[in-house]
């Protein structure tokens, strides 16, 4: 027996190493992957970040440096705190505060003291650098932007957060990524790919030379640059045009499908979210539950299209032979259909052909044609699917499936969407609204501005897109190759002699520009919004949609203005300056530009939040800006017209 | 000439095998914690690695030496060898090298020599020389006493050079003298003394006394050769002894930095700050060493590719904490077949003890595994955590020119011994 107790010692021994081995390296194993190893120091290498251009090649953002005073708590050593204060311009409860913060962090490791010190603050600085232990500066690059307008558009580069590093392992604490527009929607294209070089370090963790002589080591790839397809000069005019409005601007060159220009008001200066200030802006922004000036109604702005619609269902009636062009519809000041009512504006007993019916915008003559389209074979069910169906052909109630880094799909309704509503019986009668373009249909202005483009083509259209040109690259073919609708060509003409004549005699008369022939459409939507949980009926929506010329058209475009009353109103002016803009180069019809410039919406979007009872539509007073803030905008149009030619 | 052809043969190639894997395999772990740079050259003896292979080459000479010598020198001088080697001991006091805090160390020329190292041989020839001499026996006190003298006194001789991890090595010699009959009341007590310090530490002495308590009386009303009322008392009063004892010493006495090591170890720290300030400090090797461990996970990262032992995050890598690069470097199965070949060898060597005819040879061989089995225990344990740090080199793996040829006598001697086993006295 007393043999054993070595023997046994030696086995228990034994055993006990094997299984603290097994615990240590296969149950509680550390990562074999480089990355996570701390024993190798990553120095990433950061490509520059592609520069944005316009489509005329000026530049829209570049890059510049930011220098960051960095912090490794555990390396700092007694200083002269009241001189490095004064040279960092905080004081020293700021200077206690962000260390311990940093320590708290992490002794270790470098947090950010001061972030995106100026060039002369830098310059100063670096003189004295060296008494600081534990201290040092880094540089950084940020974006640069150029210009103060197209915030929607360009978007804006910030840090990664953590849901991203868990989904794209490429990016690391602190890397920079495109959050809006086509910094997000180009990111890889721009950002380029960095380069890493594994560096063994030892436990001082100073650097012993490069892990395996740099086998793993890669360079960075340069970031393409990228050309947009918007005109800053016509996107600039058009944010002058939507200040102190709101909605959407989108304009299309029908023949490539290239967006010219994409306003988004209110919007903000881009230049706001670069630096030192970016959260503290962002915030704001972000926080601004009214305005929504993060908001890109241009994308995102679902809106019932009113009126411009009428021109999709007078398409399906042509196109379905429910209608001929000749025909036409006696309207006794509105449309009666069983025991209700929808009210028109043309005069008593006005007989409209299908010109006439756009001219006029005759709610009867569409509210016809839609029953007849519904109806064609005694059965509204597939009628309406047929109906939807060539609707959805423009683009319309579906995701463009283009290079815009948000959007929404609208609505196209059809008979599956109907039946919880009307699950047995579905008359034509019951959607009727969708007529004049209200109901349940829904769009975008791009939608809509992409619906009148394919008008302009008659017949098809080019996926709605942002991206011109690629250093070495060729576009993809969702953007050059057309997409056409279920209309054929010649059903086309009278619609679009319809337009002409809204321009001619019709509802935009007043808005006509010499020497372009602009076809358009006006559009009035009624609009509710839900105050102390009562609907309340707000002032209609301004909309209207164009194109120019009529014939080889040059611009399509869509123009949304909240609250801002009949089509021609404001949306029409929009449209009519923008397209003379696009296709002269300079602008006759100043008397518009000067409207436009002196009249603000601030008060009525103000009504629904002020908790007084308010008048809407025509028993408004509308708003006129002060002299001194007009004149200031004055100037920035005088600015914009002067240097665009 | 048949007789001489036959001698050779009649060595244990086993444990010499085991000895020369675990010395070559030791040795390619010491290339990869001491090399510096890309381009290596092996014979350059200002590096640890060269000087080790130095080492190696000697130790082959050393090896016929010791073979080539008669068994019976070893029986016959072990005495004289005692004597010499206490006298090395003490001769430190006078003409020591002071290192790291530890003067151990003779300076000859441009080589130093430990002579601790080799004083745990002596002491093992001397105990294995006192206990087989037929006028000894152990079951008595007397005895007992003038063994216990011959391990304390080289014991205490390192313990005054500040060299903790050698000391402990005397207390192996308890498996040796168990073995011979030493009256097993000292296991108890050994135990129990053990069981009970670990618990007043860990959960304090009321709660040890009381477990004490608890088994007293269990085993006075369960077992049948009862204890008499007052022997159980004493065993009580003992046991608080310990307890409260354990406790005193642990807060009066120890040292802050030696408290700190047991109250890592025990696991006594809660506060996550001091136990972050634990690892940057004294715990940094322990922390470093078992990242190092844990980071090679099951095959490990290949042989001089360790990014920690490359890093040189392991200070002493190459010395007491050679095991961590095995253990980055060639993983759990790496690690574990340092462990098996230590396991096997350690067994082999208590195996051929038993098989000893003398009883000088047995109690030696006895010695050699008992004193192998401790290095190996505390040195492999410390490098993962499992017991305190205590400073003690991994027997033929660490590098260190006493150490290894400490333990090539250490073993070659038994070799010799077994290789006469069965030659006729």
């Amino acid at each position: 027996m007393r043999q054993l107790l070595l023997f046994i010692s030696i086995i228990t021994v034994g055993l006990l190493f094997i299984s603290r081995l097994f615990y240590l390296q296969i149950y509680d194993a550390r990562s074999h992957d480089l990355y996570a190893d701390n024993a190798i120091r990553k120095v990433y290498d950061y490509p520059k970040r592609g520069f944005v251009y316009d489509r005329n090649g000026k530049l829209l953002v570049a890059n510049q440096p930011s220098y960051d005073v960095m912090v490794i708590p555990r390396e700092v050593e007694p200083l002269d705190t009241l001189e490095f204060c004064s040279l960092l311009k905080i004081d020293k409860e700021k200077f206690i505060k962000t260390l311990d913060k940093a320590r708290h962090y992490s002794p270790r490791l470098p947090s950010v003291f001061v972030s995106h010190l100026s060039k002369e603050d830098y310059a100063v600085l670096q003189e004295k650098m060296r008494k600081f232990d534990g201290f040092y500066i880094q540089k950084r690059s940020l974006r640069s932007y150029e210009t103060t307008i197209g915030a929607n558009v360009l978007g804006d580069i910030g840090e990664v957060n953590n849901r991203i590093i868990q989904k794209d392992p490429y990016y690391k604490m602190g890397d920079l990524i495109g959050k809006q527009g086509v910094e997000a929607s180009y990111e890889k294209t721009l950002r380029g790919v960095k380069g890493i070089k594994f560096i063994q370090k030892d436990r001082f963790n100073r650097n012993i030379g490069p892990y395996k002589n740099g086998k793993f080591d890669t360079i960075p790839e340069q970031g393409k640059d990228i050309t947009i397809t918007i005109d800053a000069k016509l996107q600039e005019y058009g944010e002058l045009l939507m200040k102190n409005k709101r909605g959407g601007v989108i304009a299309i060159e029908p023949s490539s499908g290239e967006i010219l220009a994409m306003v988004a008001a209110p919007t903000y200066d881009p230049n706001i979210l670069v630096g030192r200030e970016r959260s503290k802006n962002f915030t704001k922004l972000y926080n601004d539950s009214i305005a929504k000036p993060l908001f890109n109604r241009s994308l995102q702005g679902v809106y019932e299209p009113g009126s411009p619609f009428k021109l999709m269902n007078a398409l399906i009636g042509l196109q379905e032979g429910v209608i001929t062009p000749e025909e036409t519809v006696t309207c006794y000041r509105g449309y009666k259909y069983g025991n209700r009512f929808m009210k028109c504006h043309c005069n008593y007993g006005t007989r409209n052909n299908i010109v006439g019916g756009i001219q006029r915008s005759c709610n009867a003559y569409f509210a016809t044609a839609y029953r007849k389209i519904l109806d064609k074979n005694g059965n509204a069910s597939d009628g309406i699917d047929v109906w939807s169906s060539h609707a959805k052909s423009f683009g319309l109630g579906q995701f463009l499936n283009n290079d815009l880094y948000v959007g929404q799909k609208g609505r196209i309704p059809d008979r599956a969407y109907y039946k919880y509503i009307y699950p047995k019986t579905f008359y034509s009668t019951y959607t009727i609204s969708n007529a004049i373009g209200q109901g349940e249909v829904a769009t975008t202005p791009i939608q809509l501005a992409n619906m009148v483009a394919a008008i302009a083509n008659r017949g098809y259209y080019f996926t709605p897109h942002i991206i011109k040109k690629i250093e070495n690259e060729t576009l993809p073919e969702q953007f050059t190759k057309p997409k056409y609708t279920t209309i054929d060509k010649r059903n086309f003409e009278p619609v679009i002699e319809g337009m002409y004549q809204v321009y001619k005699k019709g509802t935009a008369a007043s808005l006509q520009v010499k020497d372009i022939d602009i076809c358009g459409k006006t559009g009035t939507v009624e609009n509710f919004a839900i105050i102390d949980s009562v609907k309340t009926q707000l002032t209609d929506h301004s909309i209207f949609v164009a194109f120019a010329p009529k014939d080889n058209p040059k611009i399509a475009i869509a123009v949304f203005v909240e609250n801002g009353y009949w089509g021609s109103r404001f949306a029409g002016k929009v449209a009519s300056l923008m397209i003379e803009k696009h296709i002269k180069g300079f602008i006759t019809r100043t008397d518009l530009e000067d409207w436009l410039l002196r009249h603000s919406l601030q008060d009525e979007y103000a009504k629904p939040y002020s908790g007084k009872p308010f008048q809407i539509n025509g028993y408004t007073q509308l708003q006129t800006i002060e002299e001194k803030d007009y004149l200031q905008l004055k100037k920035k149009l005088q600015h914009i017209n002067s240097t665009s030619n | 000439m048949v007789r001489e052809t036959n001698r050779h043969f009649k060595f244990d190639w086993i444990t010499i095998i085991l000895f020369l894997l675990l010395v070559g395999f030791g040795w390619l772990n010491i290339l990869s914690a001491s090399h510096t740079g890309s381009s290596i050259d092996y014979f350059d003896f200002s590096q640890p690695f060269g000087k080790q292979l130095m080492f190696i080459f000697l130790t082959f000479g050393l090896i016929v030496i010791l073979l080539a010598i008669d068994a019976k020198f070893y029986e016959r001088f072990s005495s004289l060898i005692y004597i010499i080697s206490m006298l090395s001991l003490v001769g430190l006091f006078f003409f020591g090298k002071n290192v790291n805090g530890a003067t151990s160390w003779y300076a000859i020329g441009g080589m130093t020599l430990q002579p601790s190292e080799f004083a745990k041989t002596a002491t093992a020839l001397a105990v294995a020389k006192y206990i087989s001499d037929l006028n000894t026996n152990i079951k008595v006190l007397k005895d007992q006493l003038q063994v216990f003298t011959i391990i304390i006194i080289p014991a205490l001789l390192v313990l005054l050079q500040n060299d903790t991890g050698s000391t402990l090595v005397y207390a192996s010699f308890f498996f040796v003298l168990y073995r011979e009959g030493l009256p097993k009341y000292y296991l108890s007590i050994g135990i129990s003394v053990i069981v009970l310090s670990i618990l007043s530490l860990k959960f304090g002495p009321l709660i040890s006394s009381s477990l004490a308590v608890i088994l007293v009386i269990g085993f006075h009303f369960l077992s049948k050769n009862k204890l008499r009322i007052f022997q159980s008392i004493i065993i009580l009063l003992l046991a608080f002894l310990v307890s409260f004892g354990v406790k005193f010493f642990y807060q009066s006495i120890l040292k802050p930095h030696q408290q700190d090591r047991i109250s890592l170890w025990l696991r006594l720290e809660k506060d996550p700050e001091k136990l972050e300030q634990m690892k940057q400090t004294f715990a940094y090797n322990l922390n470093e060493s078992e990242k190092a461990i844990s980071s090679g996970g099951l095959t490990g990262r290949g042989f001089m590719e360790g990014t920690r032992t490359t890093g040189k995050f392991v200070p002493e890598q190459h010395t007491d904490y050679i095991f961590s690069t095995v253990g980055e470097e060639w993983g759990f199965i790496g690690s574990s077949f340092v462990v098996i070949l230590f396991v096997l060898l350690l067994l082999r060597i208590l195996h051929l003890a038993e098989l000893q005819k003398s009883q000088f040879s047995r109690v030696y061989g006895y010695g050699v595994a008992s004193i192998i089995f401790i290095h190996f225990f505390i040195n492999i344990g410390m490098v993962m955590g499992i017991i305190p740090t205590i400073g003690i080199p991994l027997p033929m793996f660490s590098y260190g020119g006493s150490g290894l040829w400490a333990f090539t006598i250490l073993i070659f001697i038994f070799i010799k011994l077994d290789s006469n086993r069965i030659n006729e006295w």
